[in-house]
């Protein structure tokens, strides 16, 4: 480490441990009760920064699915037959307790998830309790939703998401479903678990009625199974194109009804008049926000030529300053890669820039002795044909092109099989609306990225899947 | 016997529409289309893959322009398309009565609500994008806006019993938007939708903007679910098994599906379902920024 780093070390500030107590060992969640898997096969959360082993959870298999159906389908009846203002005062009462406990649930989130203290506190956590709340609210108003006088929920709904955002994703799934009158089985990712078990403690606490939420960690054996149950009415899912095609393939030909959101490979495109430095934060937080690994993330930055220089050296200057390390210490930017698996595929799809001839650039940081890190890193001479170009990465990884003109800009934008995100920076205000038109994403960010609310409907155009979460649109998929 | 019964009638050859234009199959192929009784009305041309693909080429050419037209202006095309329809109403209730064996009134209560059709989308082009979209009140400084957008191609397998309602009851709904249509005409009674194309052609619709093909349904729907530049497909014409086996080869780049839900009753209240089924919905951001002279422009 150099004399310059040391003068600007700053001293570990890390958010206290002692906020969450994990027990050794977790049950699935099913109609109202933790309860061992039929098997009885447990698997290990893992603390992506350390290694540590957090716990030891139930896996799921086949006969639990079958069993948390069954109880969600018991629990339906009388669910949906609550009048709607009492299963919104459900809801309100599951988001006060999230921000109750939002300190304990940002921890548990950070440690389990890899991603740093600062995100799950100031983004996960306040964006779990609003989601909640939100939707609390459209329980007893659902006939004003543009749906019909007098929408009906679908019935059971199978649930699958993703490791990137655990509880968030959950309270993207879970609200609105139980806003519109579905009961669910929720399986999180296996390498996130923790904290929706924590969630159906809060279940517990709000006082739920039992089978309405039914939590099931567990693999995709589990989530394959769960989708293909033949008394789910409605599949949500968030994860991997590919799977999200097979899901598709596997729903084909029911009555059942399918949203997914699924990957992408943004364009960040940033014009000859944008404000540097500020485009230069946005370009940051699009593709370093929770390391990369954000479905939406701003992977490909394309930047007009004339500026590219400047661009790119203001970039380089700012990832320097980048804290890589310790998830828990609160001055952390960039936390761990969630698991050796994801760690693994980021790594090679990196080598495969390399060996396609585009230009490395790696932020100048060193990388803890254990759990796994990838430290945040550009490509520039890249081309449209490059896998790095081409393909997720679902890492700190960004993928520099550049352009000339504004149509050259939305061709090489669009020139993607995805369509989830894209970002444009500009002070022409003519010039954001008519990329914004062009541009075919769900999300357009002009002159900011990666913002989420819950009355902002977000989802995917063409292969980054269909349907929307959030606002208003979001009820649709939980409604007939 | 009178002179006029003495004169024989020039039969029409019935093409397909591609692009604008009337083509016959690439392949050459024609297949008899019969009367509810059986009896010989014409020979349709029989669409192969090709002309299939041929007809996703000619849609996504047109998609460009027809989405970036005016609401306004697709709404008048729309209301063009009930004029003319209207003007050709007796040969439409002809063919319809033909196709589906139907009285002529019951033949031209089919053939008036399916002008009337028209006109409900061509009122619907400039107001979904209200109902279907609007602002959203997100909790921080930032413009946010949700608006629809026609998700491209869309491939249509129209109803085999309602020859011409069926289909206009499942076309306008698609094109209303700023789709493009590849529209698989009813099998065994294809005669009204390839006349509905003469309409089309000469309502100031962009070529391409339509296209329809008649033929074998099973042979030709699909090369349209498999196609990797279709971006959705209405199974509204497909039996189960068809429809299972389309949805299977649809989601291999996740096109929208609208599923078949039989029965139609192509009289009631259509709603918006169709309108919307076709539709993406686009979110965008921008910072509100602050009017004030120190802090960021943002």
């Amino acid at each position: 480490m150099t004399a310059e780093h040391k003068l600007f070390a700053y001293a570990p500030a890390p958010e206290s441990r002692s906020v969450v107590d994990i027990a050794p060992s977790y049950g699935l969640f099913v109609d109202g009760e933790f309860t061992e898997a039929a098997d009885g096969k447990v698997f290990k959360s893992v603390a992506p920064a350390t290694e540590e082993v957090l716990s030891e959870v139930a896996r799921a298999g086949e006969a639990d699915v079958e069993r948390a159906v069954a109880a969600a389908r018991r629990a339906f009846t009388s669910w949906s037959a609550l009048p709607g203002a009492e299963r919104g005062k459900y809801l309100f009462r599951i988001a006060r307790i999230i921000q109750e406990r939002s300190r304990e649930l940002a921890v548990l989130e950070t440690l389990d998830n890899g991603k740093p203290i600062r995100e799950t506190r100031d983004a996960d956590l306040p964006l779990v309790a609003a989601h909640f709340f939100y939707y609390a609210g459209w329980a007893d108003k659902l006939g004003y939703a543009g749906f019909g006088p007098d929408p009906k929920p679908l019935g059971v709904a199978g649930q699958v998401i993703p490791w990137n955002f655990p509880l968030l994703m959950l309270a993207w799934k879970i609200a609105p479903a139980l806003a519109c009158g579905n009961t669910v089985v929720l399986k999180p990712a296996e390498t996130t678990p923790l904290s929706a078990l924590f969630f159906a403690d809060i279940c517990r606490q709000a006082g739920l009625p039992r089978g309405v939420v039914n939590i099931l960690p567990g693999y995709g054996d589990a989530g394959a199974a769960l989708v293909a149950h033949p008394d789910v009415d409605k599949v949500a899912f968030t994860g991997s194109t590919a799977v999200g095609k097979e899901i598709a393939r596997s729903v084909a030909g029911t009555d059942k009804r399918l949203t997914l959101e699924l990957g992408g490979k943004g364009a960040n495109i940033v014009f000859d008049d944008a404000p540097v430095d500020q485009a230069v934060e946005g370009i940051v937080g699009g593709i370093f926000f929770n390391q990369g690994q954000v479905c939406c993330a701003g992977s490909r930055l394309l930047v007009q030529e004339s500026v590219a220089d400047e661009v790119l050296d203001a970039l380089k200057r700012r990832l320097a300053t980048l804290r890589l390390g310790d998830p828990l210490d609160k001055n952390t930017d960039i936390g761990a890669i969630n698991s050796a698996e994801q760690l693994a595929r980021i790594t090679e799809l990196a080598d495969a820039g390399d060996a396609e001839g585009a230009q490395r650039w790696t932020a100048p940081c060193e990388l803890p002795d254990s759990g796994y890190w990838f430290a945040p890193t550009l490509f520039t001479g890249v081309t449209q044909a490059h896998r790095v170009a081409r393909e997720e990465i679902f890492g700190p990884v960004l993928s520099v092109l550049t352009f000339r003109t504004p149509a050259e800009a939305v061709a090489k934008a669009n020139n993607t099989p995805y369509g989830l995100s894209a970002g444009v920076w500009t002070e022409k205000g003519s010039r954001i609306l008519a990329m914004a038109d062009r541009l075919r994403a769900g999300v357009v960010w002009a002159n900011t990225f990666n913002k989420f609310d819950p009355t902002s409907p977000f989802g995917g155009y063409k292969e980054s899947g269909f349907g929307r979460e959030g606002g208003r649109h979001g009820l649709e998929a939980y409604l007939r | 016997m009178t002179q006029a019964d003495a004169r024989l009638s020039v039969l029409k050859t019935y093409k397909l529409y591609v692009g604008g234009k009337f083509p016959r199959s690439e392949s050459g192929r024609v297949y008899e289309v019969t009367d509810a009784k059986g009896r010989w009305l014409a020979n349709a041309p029989r669409a192969s893959r090709k002309d299939a693909r041929d007809a996703v080429v000619a849609a996504r050419k047109a998609v460009a322009g027809w989405s970036g037209a005016t609401a306004y202006n697709r709404g008048q095309v729309l209301y063009r398309v009930a004029e003319m329809l209207q003007g050709r109403r007796e040969q439409y209730v002809a063919e319809v009565a033909d196709a589906e064996g139907l009285s002529k009134a019951k033949s031209a209560a089919q053939v008036d609500a399916a002008i009337d059709r028209w006109v409900w989308y061509a009122g619907w082009t400039d107001k979904v994008a209200q109902v279907a979209g609007g602002g959203n009140p997100v909790a921080g400084p930032y413009f946010n806006i949700s608006a629809p957008e026609p998700t491209g191609v869309v491939a249509v397998v129209a109803p085999q019993e309602s020859a011409l309602l069926g289909l206009v009851s499942v076309l306008a709904p698609v094109i209303a938007t700023g789709n493009a249509a590849v529209v698989v005409a009813a099998e065994e009674r294809p005669l009204p939708a390839l006349s509905l194309a003469e309409v089309l052609a000469t309502s100031d619709v962009p070529g391409g903007v339509v296209n329809v093909l008649s033929g074998r349904t099973a042979e030709i729907a699909p090369t349209l679910a498999a196609h990797q530049d279709v971006n959705a497909i209405d199974l509204t014409g497909a039996d189960a098994e068809l429809a299972r086996e389309l949805e299977v080869a649809a989601a291999d780049n996740l096109k929208r599906v609208l599923r078949p839900r039989q029965p139609y009753d192509w009289t009631a209240d259509p709603g918006t379902g169709r309108l919307t089924a076709f539709l993406e919905t686009k979110t965008v951001w921008h910072p509100t920024g602050s009017l004030g002279v120190s802090g960021s422009a943002y």
